[in-house]
């Protein structure tokens, strides 16, 4: 076992698919010798040359086309945005090329599109985007999203491994805050379109992924100890496709179920999540289904805006606290 | 290899002189933009500043230059700067204290708390601040400048890009939309030879950026960009050119970025030989103050006065804003929209 943190976690999960398929190449703004802004392929042209670590222009829209090009033939790219916020720059690309091409064209697209999402980072409306929901709408596309430095790796592997476009996302607050024991020289691989209970209790469901997992963690041993409240906390890891078999169990066994997620409100994740658990267990709710998210606003800079905005673990508990009590 | 640009000025004939107030005037800008900047270094280091601090070392020069070209005042000529040009806002009358507060995320700065740096306007003082993504400003200040045209009035817009920002979608579409439309408009296309930690050989694939424009039919200088003097004939040129009614000129000024992307960068990738020519050599403040004292047309002491005059101004301005408060935090709902008012304030917030 060696301790390594999410962000090595992520590294290691690369590298190995690297060595193992020569057809996995890396592409993106400053992921060369630089080693990309947050150092996630720092040594990568060392090992593997130029040629499977490309440095890019700054064209969102051309690296996710060029993957796209180069996985109809048969390779396997990894693109890099530098930062999430810029996956809107490469929207078309995702939604109207990459997501239709197998259905509507029979073209395998095995590609990856990674990138460092989220906020708690004081990185103001445009380096602290979440995603998710804006591509969540396009059948075609796979959605992970890890909280913990196994999923980081197992879930880059799989996503490298699997037949269809990959949106892998990926919290730059859990970079190196995040740490864990990985058993060296054990394949991981965390399997695309399943959740992981990430704590058992019988009280009520905390259904999260991302940072909130850990926030939502946090919580929970707060209820624990100071109200006798045991809660279940869901990690979904896999957004698209939902693992529905997972949230309904959950609900089955507590009855009483959050929500929360950083992105915002509005058409978030959490509105999806409810409305399967109407449709599937509607009988076994005892109390209505709640969310906890970001407030509807682009995210703020100023330390006191961002932390209103965003959903904090004093949240979740008076959340919890409330629907507990129903 | 990358080398100072010691090629002469293009011949841009402006005609434009300028008085001996005027040549001190930049001169002060100058200084206020290394000053004001330096004085953000040490509040980063004190951990005042709450995000990444961007410099412009190097590259004061073009940007002050050519905000000076412009038409200033209340309702004249319109720029959008880049995260180093700092230089032009001050030029169009952004004080040093929006800029403090900004980077403090004070509650009372221009965008109270809400936005990073220089993303900040004042339409009416005639700059607008740019977002994160590359390139977006470019079809946006066609829209300003489509505003020009179609009031008739004699205005005119200025649009500054990066080297790697040329690579965007953005910067050619809005580029071919105002050469089509024939918009009063000035792109100044910075070449400072670092996107990031990226080099300009694996951005493009031409070697100047003026060769880019002249793929939309639109006129395309090369100036040397630490040459305060050319890039400001080369704007005043272009600006009343498009003025006149004669569309969009593009203008590439050649400098160099000497310090890293933001502070957290060592720049451990740019060769320390050629950052030292330029650094040593190549300053546009040190320049510009050798050519003005050299012909003349101010004195030592005027130059030393306005140093003194920029570090009070700077101080002052520190003082001033540095105990000020964050902003509230639900002073974070409203303003989304104008109706209605504010986001909803979430129901576990008021449990």
């Amino acid at each position: 076992m060696a301790e390594v943190t999410y962000l090595e976690a992520l590294r290691q999960g690369l590298w190995e698919e690297m060595e193992r398929d020569d057809r996995v190449f890396i592409l993106g703004e400053d992921v060369g010798l630089y080693g990309g802004a947050f150092k996630v392929t720092e040594g990568f042209t060392k090992r593997f040359g130029e040629t499977r670590v490309i440095d890019t222009p700054i064209s969102e829209a051309a690296i996710v086309g060029a993957a796209a090009g180069a996985a109809h033939m048969g390779l396997r790219p990894v693109a890099e945005m530098q930062f999430i916020d810029f996956i809107s720059c490469a929207y078309d690309m995702l939604t109207n090329y990459v997501a239709t091409a197998r259905y509507r064209a029979g073209l395998s697209t095995p590609l990856v599109v990674r990138g460092p999402c989220g906020g708690y980072v004081r990185g103001g409306p445009f380096h602290s985007q979440n995603p998710e929901a804006a591509f969540l709408h396009t059948p075609g596309l796979k959605i992970v999203y890890p909280a913990t430095a196994r999923d980081a790796k197992g879930l880059i592997k799989s996503s490298i491994r699997d037949e269809d476009p990959v949106l892998y996302l990926e919290h730059k607050w859990l970079y190196r805050r995040i740490k864990e024991q990985l058993p060296e020289g054990e394949e991981i691989l965390t399997p695309i379109g399943q959740a992981r209970l990430a704590r058992e209790g019988e009280h009520l469901s905390i259904i999260t992924y991302g940072a909130t997992l850990w926030k939502s963690l946090e919580a929970a041993e707060k209820l624990d100890k100071e109200d006798g409240v045991s809660v279940d906390v869901l990690d979904l890891r896999t957004l698209l496709p939902l693992d529905d078999a997972a949230i309904v169990a959950t609900v089955k066994k507590t009855n009483k179920v959050l929500i929360v997620h950083e992105d915002t409100r509005t058409g978030g994740i959490a509105g999806e999540i409810a409305a399967r658990i109407n449709e599937q267990a509607f009988e076994w709710l005892d109390g209505p289904i709640t969310r906890v998210t970001a407030h509807d606003v682009p995210l703020p800079y100023a330390p006191t805006l961002e932390d209103f905005v965003l959903p904090q673990t004093d949240d979740i508990v008076k959340a919890a606290r409330w629907l507990a009590k129903y | 290899m990358a080398l100072p640009a010691t090629r002469p000025t293009a011949a841009v004939p402006s005609g434009a002189a300028l008085s001996a107030d005027q040549l001190l005037e930049i001169y002060y800008y100058l200084r206020l933009t290394r000053t004001l900047e330096e004085r953000l270094v040490a509040l980063y280091r004190q951990t005042k500043v709450i995000g990444g601090l961007f410099r412009s070392l190097g590259q004061e020069g073009e940007s002050v230059a050519s905000a000076y070209a412009l038409e200033r005042g209340r309702n004249k000529d319109v720029l959008s700067p880049l995260i180093r040009n700092l230089g032009s806002m001050l030029v169009m009358g952004a004080q040093p204290i929006e800029i403090l507060r900004q980077y403090m995320a004070k509650a009372d700065s221009p965008t109270r708390g809400r936005e990073l740096n220089v993303h900040f306007n004042d339409l009416e003082k005639g700059y607008l601040g740019q977002i994160s993504h590359l390139g977006d400003m470019i079809p946006v200040m066609a829209g300003i400048a489509l505003t020009f045209k179609l009031r008739r009035e004699p205005r005119v817009g200025l649009v500054y890009i990066g080297d790697g920002g040329t690579s965007t979608g953005t910067f050619h579409e809005g580029l071919n939309f105002a050469a089509v439309q024939r918009l009063p408009l000035v792109v100044i296309g910075e070449y400072n030879h670092w996107a990031y930690s990226t080099p300009p050989e694996r951005q493009f694939a031409v070697k100047d950026l003026a060769e880019k424009a002249k793929g939309y039919g639109i006129p395309a200088v090369s100036v040397d960009g630490n040459d305060v003097f050319a890039v400001y004939e080369a704007t005043k040129f272009a600006a009343e050119r498009a003025r006149r009614g004669k569309g969009v000129h593009f203008i590439e000024v050649k400098t160099y970025r000497r310090k890293g992307h933001a502070e957290h960068d060592d720049q451990h990738y740019v060769p320390k030989d050629v950052l030292d020519l330029w650094s040593k050599s190549n300053d546009p403040i040190d320049r510009y103050s050798q050519r003005v004292l050299a012909a003349d047309l101010v004195s030592e002491s005027d130059l030393k006065d306005i140093d003194d005059r920029v570090r009070m101004e700077v101080d002052q301005a520190t003082d001033a804003c540095m105990n000020e408060p964050l902003p509230d935090a639900e002073s974070a709902l409203p303003g989304v929209y104008v109706n209605p008012p504010a986001a909803d304030k979430l129901w576990f917030k008021s449990l």
